[in-house]
């Protein structure tokens, strides 16, 4: 090879290898959404779908069984809002739409806005699982001393495999993004 | 320094009065727990550990051998030979045979852990900065579990508190976890900041706490004890500061418990409430 | 080729400082890497005796909690990024144009640039010990939502990781163009020296993963500052996620710090076996194999965030695969030193205590693929123990043993060998007493990354540190043993070892600043098994 040649060859190879790395760079942000795919195949991480109640209502509930639902509720560390479900546990007919009621206070002595975050476990069960209305679809501001009843709706997917009897359904109220001091110095918890 | 003083006599009464006793206070394995699934995990790290201890006999052992003869100090003539392909084929397929045997019971552990239902009661477990939440579903009972404050001042720098002093120096808690002993318990993980992990080694797992997702496990405690752990996964400054403890009780006493921990609850609420009112009074004027 | 060759002859004529700002030339600029490497691996390894002394006792009688996890965060990123990964460029910069009977690297002004980004990087990285909030603490790993919590440090942490990145990319794009456009003729693909080949496979891991890294930090960037939720529970996002695509890069990255290894390792035992390698091709398959293996198991790290169960189960059958390919290397090994006729002289010995320390990282490494019984092994001791058996008796004592084996190449003296084996042993036996015993409080149930802990775990710690302490000081030694033989000592022939083959045995020692201005005769290349 005279020297001509081998740098335009190695040039060559170098500007493979620059494209090689810019296509890696961004499967790295392709890996999200591909990421959400695999999540809503697989239920790996407990999201949950949303239906219309008219999805729902062509549902054909399964009433040869009943699945157990548990509620349960969180609230993150710097947000000083109290929150539990109005009922631990109820039993549902798959297919048929039920509601429950969670309810939200908010301790502080100023309007505090939060956002809640839903998760089922099993994870595995997550896709079976829909909510047609949810307080976790918007915000919720609260004022001070605030406090609401928030319902949600939902429905269990008469496809549910047997095996699952019992699923947790868990919210996770956190002060919003765009009105939160991100980390606050002082955490305020709430008993 | 008083420790050192207490490190020398102890060593001086292990390595000469009980010479075989060395190792009983140096914890040199897992713990064989006291849930089904933990001694299962304890049988299984065992086997794999003896079969890795087999393979280090023999690959060793022929290393040594070789490094002890074939040395051109002992006049030993280097052979030429540079493959074989069967004897590569056999060292390729006996591992996989060995593998097959391993991943085999470590399969049927995995089911077994991942098997949550039919649980009699759920835990859920709530990670904070520095701190865990506990939440007994369908009761009243919730609270905060910390550090115990002789730990929490001992650890702090400067202290000039011997941790040898100290009684469960960064193992104990204000609050405890009372479970009853023969029930299928689900903990249900989560946190509320940044992601923790839930670990009590006798139980014989740890699982994620990560904010805004719910993970499941189970536990079915024999014996009853206290059995203690502390978050395992890097959760900022005070992450070797958040400790668990569990006590496993008959399900009487945990009736009991309960019972007690409900009125407590209720009697605390009450009081709150009335200093909330004066409270809110006092800010409206 | 005579030609390409005689490409920027004037980096010859710079003297002094410009010298080495300019140099083009493969040989000043593996040298600089090496040196950077040294010094970093000095400054990490400083941070770890921070660690190992807060650790001797319990209690905290040094640091606190926040600055010691910064410790172990900078620790791990230097020793990594700063230490192994430059050094086995340096090692590639050094050796492969020689071993292929190359002129000098394919784009030299290339290779300039990515050595000089690094001292910037880390000026960078260290200036943020001195910053408000201290340096990151959030763990090398870097998981939200915990690192977000960083104060000042932070842009500062992803930057450095952006030009970290961008400097070992340039690396390995170099390596890669000189390998195929440069080897001199006959010397076919399968004649490559095993270190060639390892490296080769290194380079492309390198491509594959480290953008994936720069995109997971540029999320984690843009979430802290320009109101993105990748990762973000609250906004819709999903921690869970930054780890997955964390160790998509992360699980190449431990074999890009470790495959080369294998190359050296490779070179060294038919050396002082005096018997060629065993299994030459299949070392080359199985490299690849392991290079493969390792986008496909990367969750493993995270078995306790609670997958599914046929994402475990997958995970851990990927993972304990892996051990099929390693063992054949193991395998290959010793069957190269059978009927041999060994000499053990200190490259030798750093190559046998690699091959018997990093199996037993390999057997602490199955056992924590086991997914039920990562449930206990996860994130404590057990782990700490098992990734510093790989990392420090692996990938730094390969590393070791390969300075000693090209010492006298580079520098045309002898080193001391006396001297060597004193660091060898001092080295051997200490890396044992500092990580023997984590596998022990890793079992009895010690977590990672805490500043201080339960009294029970007091003795096996002080053990540990001090261990620790005699290591740290033994790598003094080797830095005397390196710079007596920089500044003299026993003329070294153009063999340098009884039982040397390969093109960079047949230059003087040292070589001169152009080695093969003309490619070398096909016939004295003999095969990559030697």
């Amino acid at each position: 090879m005279s020297n001509s040649e081998l740098k335009r060859a190695n040039r060559k190879t170098a500007i493979k290898l620059v494209l090689a790395t810019t296509t890696m760079f961004f499967f790295g942000y392709a890996l999200i959404p591909l990421y959400d795919v695999f999540c809503e195949v697989t239920g790996l991480n407990g999201k949950t779908g949303r239906l219309s109640s008219q999805e729902v209502s062509q549902m054909a509930p399964d009433e040869s069984r009943l699945v157990e639902v548990e509620f349960v509720a969180s609230v993150g560390a710097d947000l000083p809002w109290k929150f539990y479900p109005l009922v631990a546990k109820i039993s549902v007919v798959p297919g048929v739409e039920t509601q429950v009621d969670f309810m939200v206070v908010n301790n502080a002595q100023y309007a505090v806005t939060g956002n809640a975050v839903p998760s089922v476990a099993p994870n595995e069960a997550a896709k079976y699982f829909s909510k047609t209305e949810c307080f976790c679809f918007t915000k919720q501001s609260l004022k001070a001393g605030e406090s609401r009843k928030m319902p949600v709706r939902f429905v269990v997917d008469p496809d549910i495999p047997r095996g699952v009897s019992l699923l947790t359904l868990g919210y996770t109220f956190f002060e919003a993004l765009d009105t939160a001091g991100l980390y606050p110095p002082e955490h305020t918890y709430i008993n | 320094m008083n420790f050192l003083k207490k490190y020398a006599s102890y060593a001086f009464l292990s390595f000469s009065v009980f010479p075989l006793s060395v190792f009983a206070d140096w914890g040199l394995n897992l713990p064989r727990g006291v849930t089904p699934f933990s001694q299962e995990i304890y049988d299984l790290h065992m086997y794999v550990l003896w079969i890795m201890c087999a393979i280090g006999v023999v690959v060793f052992g022929a290393m040594f051998y070789s490094i002890l003869v074939h040395r051109k100090s002992r006049g030993a003539k280097a052979a030429n030979w540079h493959h074989s392909t069967q004897v590569e084929i056999v060292w390729t397929v006996i591992p996989f045979v060995i593998l097959i045997a391993v991943a085999v019971p470590a399969t049927r552990s995995l089911i077994m852990m991942e098997d949550v239902g039919d649980a009699d009661m759920t835990i859920k477990v709530t990670g904070y900065q520095w701190k865990w939440h506990y939440d007994y579903i369908g009761t009243e009972v919730d609270f905060f579990s910390t550090i115990e404050e002789k730990s929490n001042s001992a650890r702090r720098r400067g202290s000039n508190i011997d941790p040898f002093e100290v009684e469960h120096y960064l193992r104990d808690v204000d609050n405890y976890v009372v479970v009853p002993t023969n029930k299928k318990i689900r903990f249900l993980t989560t946190a509320g900041d940044v992601i923790h992990a839930w670990w009590v080694p006798a139980l014989g797992w740890k699982r994620d706490a990560i904010p805004g997702f719910i993970n499941e496990s189970w536990a079915f405690i024999k014996e009853p004890g206290v059995y203690r752990g502390q978050c395992a996964e890097l959760c900022g400054k005070d992450h070797g500061f958040m400790p668990i403890v569990v006590r496993a009780v008959p399900e009487g006493e945990y009736i009991a418990w309960v019972e007690q921990q409900s009125q407590a609850r209720a009697l605390a609420s009450e009081q709150k409430n009335s200093r909330n009112i004066l409270a809110r009074t006092r800010t409206d004027q | 080729m005579s030609e390409a060759a005689a490409h920027d002859h004037h980096d010859a004529q710079s003297t002094g400082l410009m010298r080495w700002l300019t140099t083009t030339n493969h040989k000043d600029i593996g040298t600089l890497y090496l040196l950077f490497s040294l010094t970093m691996f000095f400054i990490g390894g400083s941070m770890a005796m921070v660690i190992r002394l807060e650790l001797f006792q319990p209690g905290l009688q040094f640091v606190d909690p926040q600055f010691y996890n910064s410790m172990t965060t900078m620790h791990a990123l230097i020793m990594i990024f700063g230490a192994v990964m430059p050094a086995w460029t340096g090692f590639a910069n050094w050796m492969i144009p020689i071993m292929i009977g190359a002129p000098d690297m394919a784009l030299p002004r290339l290779n300039n640039w990515s050595f000089w980004i690094l001292p910037f990087a880390f000026l960078m990285l260290l200036s943020t010990l001195f910053m408000p909030g201290g340096a990151p603490a959030g763990g090398w790993t870097m998981y939200p939502p915990l690192v977000l919590q960083t104060g000042d440090a932070f842009p500062y942490l992803i930057f450095a990781i952006h030009f970290l990145g961008a400097s070992s990319i340039a690396g390995a794009i170099n390596v890669i163009a000189t390998v195929f456009n440069m080897r001199a003729p006959g010397m076919t693909l399968m004649k490559l020296p095993l270190f060639v080949w390892t490296w080769i496979i290194t380079a492309f891991l390198l491509i594959a993963s480290i953008p994936v890294l720069a995109g997971a930090v540029t999320m984690l960037l843009t979430d802290k500052y320009f109101g993105t939720a990748f990762f973000s529970a609250a906004g819709g996002g999903d921690p869970v996620m930054f780890q997955h695509i964390f160790w998509f890069f992360g699980h190449p990255e431990v074999y890009i710090l470790i495959l080369p290894a294998f190359g050296i390792v490779s070179a060294i035992i038919p050396t002082f076996a005096r018997k060629p390698l065993f299994g030459y091709s299949s070392m080359v398959y199985a490299t690849g194999a392991i290079a493969f293996l390792s986008f496909i198991v990367w969750a493993h790290h995270m078995f306790t965030v609670g997958m599914p169960l046929a994402g475990e189960l997958f995970f851990m059958y990927t993972t304990v695969l892996i051990a099929v390919p390693t063992g054949v290397k193991i395998f290959n090994w010793v069957a190269t030193m059978w009927r041999g006729s060994m000499t053990f002289e200190t490259p030798m010995l750093f190559a046998l205590a690699f091959v018997v320390l990093f199996t037993i990282g390999g057997f602490s490494g199955l056992m924590l693929g086991v997914t039920p019984v990562d449930f206990q092994y996860h994130d404590t001791y057990f782990v700490v123990a098992h990734f510093h058996y790989v990392l420090v008796t692996g990938a730094v004592f390969a590393l070791m043993a390969g300075t000693y084996f090209w010492l006298p190449k580079w520098t045309g003296h002898m080193y001391n060998e006396t001297l060597g084996k004193w660091h060898f042993w001092l080295s051997t036996i200490s890396v044992n007493v500092l990580f023997f015993p984590q596998h022990f409080l890793g079992l009895s149930g010690m977590p990672r990354r805490i500043p201080d802990y339960a009294v029970q775990f007091s003795d096996f710690n002080m053990v540990s540190s001090i261990g620790g302490f005699i290591y740290g000081a033994s790598q003094i030694l080797f830095v005397v043993v390196v710079v007596k033989c920089i500044r003299g000592g026993k003329k070294a022939t153009d063999q340098v070892w009884e039982g040397a083959q390969g093109l960079e045995w047949t230059l003087p020692s040292p070589p001169p600043l152009h080695s093969f201005t003309e490619a070398p005769d096909p016939s004295s290349i003999t095969g990559g098994n030697r």
